[in-house]
């Protein structure tokens, strides 16, 4: 199963597997990696899933659609050049090693 | 050290054995649940999870290894049936009984039943829980006709669920409009529009009068004498709050069990929180009740701070949302009242907000794919909902810059 790296605000870092296709926060939740919120559930409706893309990676992922962008905007931690949604993000193979940022806050 | 027990396992119940646990409370949390599962999202069971995009164990709010980090103890198949203030213990379905000091009704609420003849029969459904879910989920697997009674948010996001795998669906409202209740007209004449481009068929003002199961088919009759038949039927007309067993201990209810801004019933000992309540906050005038994810999980805090004797007033501003095929619905505020509903945006567009003013301020507003706007506007009402209403209405007026500088 593809990797996933979360790094804390604390600089700690877990490192996960994930099967392909859960979202980035969806593996957060499930394996109990503190600091993602995830209010709405995956919604793309709350922004409490906040998290800095490595920027190594940043590059590789789908672009955020308007709504996220739009949410972005509205993080509760200051929005980052490489910042994104987890719930919009989808582990894939191709992801294999993803590493994001928690940031300090999610409300 | 004292012991707290939370009976429901739903959102409000785990968030509230969170958040006495992050509080610093080190005696005994038991949390009671009767469905078997571990504390598990609902709002997908309306969307994704019908759809099939989803298996039941990705619902779960977190794994069992943080309940064990935490030291909740589960008791997830564990039906509460009675509670006795003075003894201070419980009894279970199973016959067993546990002393508590402290207690907390995150009970939640049951769907509202059809009361017709007939209406037993399997292929009628509800959604609730996971189960109901799996039930209907299996059902569209073969149905080819869906009747929906209740144009309100389960009927809607079951409607769109049966539509987008290529049911016949046809929604009856008992009012002129959709989801009367809690949206302005311009918002009801947009979701039907939206539900009748991909072909709902939707019967206003009608309801069912009787229920007719025969071997093929579900046979339904209108209050206007329309006859159609169903191979499913689903139900969504409201809920419930369990209330009963609060009661039966004594308990205030009204519309639910009452509580005040801190989450406690009459006994200080004793809160409650999510859909069961019958509730204060300190940012309307007048109780009531609400079925919300955001309010079960901030009511859940406030309630945890009282068990923690560090009392916090209820004061979060509601917000809701539902997702209809790729509309999504965010409310933020009760617009109960109202006198103006102002439109932002063109609704051709698929992509406005409506503000709902009483005098100069704004109660409530509803973005249909806007999120900017919803985030925007859950500041706005945080801070008192004072906004001019040209600004409100000017889609070029920066909202978040306006807001910010209030």
């Amino acid at each position: 199963m593809p990797k996933v790296i979360f790094i804390a605000p604390d600089s700690s870092r877990r490192e996960l597997e994930s099967p392909a296709g859960w979202s980035v926060m969806e593996a957060a939740i499930q394996n109990d990696v503190l600091g993602i919120v995830a209010e709405c559930g995956g919604g793309c409706a709350c922004a409490t899933c906040h998290v800095i893309v490595d920027e190594a990676w940043a590059a590789q992922l789908a672009p955020a659609s308007p709504n996220e962008n739009d949410l972005l905007e509205c993080t509760a931690a200051p929005r980052t050049a490489t910042s994104r949604l987890s719930c919009q993000l989808k582990i894939s193979a191709s992801l294999d090693g993803l590493t994001v940022q928690i940031p300090d806050r999610q409300t | 050290m004292s012991s707290i027990a939370i009976i429901g396992a739903g959102q409000a119940g785990m968030q509230l054995a969170d958040s006495l646990r992050r509080g610093g409370f080190e005696g005994s949390v038991i949390l009671y649940g009767d469905e078997g599962s571990l504390p598990y999202q609902r709002p997908p069971l309306s969307k994704q999870f019908l759809l099939g995009d989803l298996e039941a164990s990705r619902l779960n709010f977190r794994p069992i290894a943080h309940y064990e980090k935490l030291a909740v103890t589960l008791r997830l198949d564990c039906a509460v049936t009675q509670v006795d203030l003075q003894t201070r213990t419980l009894a279970m379905a199973n016959g067993e009984q546990a002393a508590f000091d402290r207690l907390a009704f995150t009970t939640g609420a049951r769907v509202r039943k059809l009361a017709l003849p007939g209406a037993e029969d399997p292929r009628v459904c509800y959604l609730r829980g996971i189960t109901d879910a799996q039930a209907i989920r299996e059902r569209l697997a073969t149905a080819r006709r869906v009747v929906i009674i209740g144009g309100g948010f389960i009927g809607l996001e079951v409607a769109a669920v049966a539509r987008t795998l290529g049911k016949e669906v046809t929604v009856l409202e008992a009012q002129t409009r959709l989801m009367p209740r809690v949206v302005a007209p311009v918002v009801s004449a947009y979701f039907e529009a939206v539900h009748n481009q991909r072909g709902v068929r939707f019967l206003l003002g009608e309801s069912l009068t009787a229920l007719a199961p025969t071997s093929s088919a579900l046979g339904l009759t209108t209050a206007s004498a329309t006859y159609l038949e169903a191979d499913l039927v689903v139900v969504g007309i409201g809920v419930h709050p369990n209330l009963e067993l609060a009661a039966a201990a004594g308990l205030p209810c009204e519309g639910g069990i009452v509580v005040n801004e801190f989450a406690c019933t009459r006994d200080p000992t004793v809160v409650a929180a999510g859909d069961c309540t019958w509730q204060r906050n300190i940012l309307f005038e007048r109780p009531h009740r609400l079925e919300s994810v955001q309010n079960a999980v901030d009511q859940a805090k406030v309630a945890a701070a009282s068990l923690l004797e560090k009392p916090v007033a209820y004061s979060q501003v509601p917000w809701f949302w539902s997702d209809q095929y790729d509309v999504k619905l965010q409310m933020v505020g009760i617009s109960t009242g109202f006198e103006a509903a102002i439109v932002r945006g063109n609704p051709e567009t698929g992509a406005f907000s409506v503000f709902y003013y009483l005098g100069e301020r704004v109660l409530a507003v509803d973005s249909i794919n806007r999120p900017a706007e919803h985030m925007a506007a859950r500041r706005l009402l945080a801070s008192g909902g004072l906004l001019a209403k040209e600004l409100a209405a000017d889609p070029a007026a920066d909202l978040k810059t306006i807001i910010e500088k209030n």
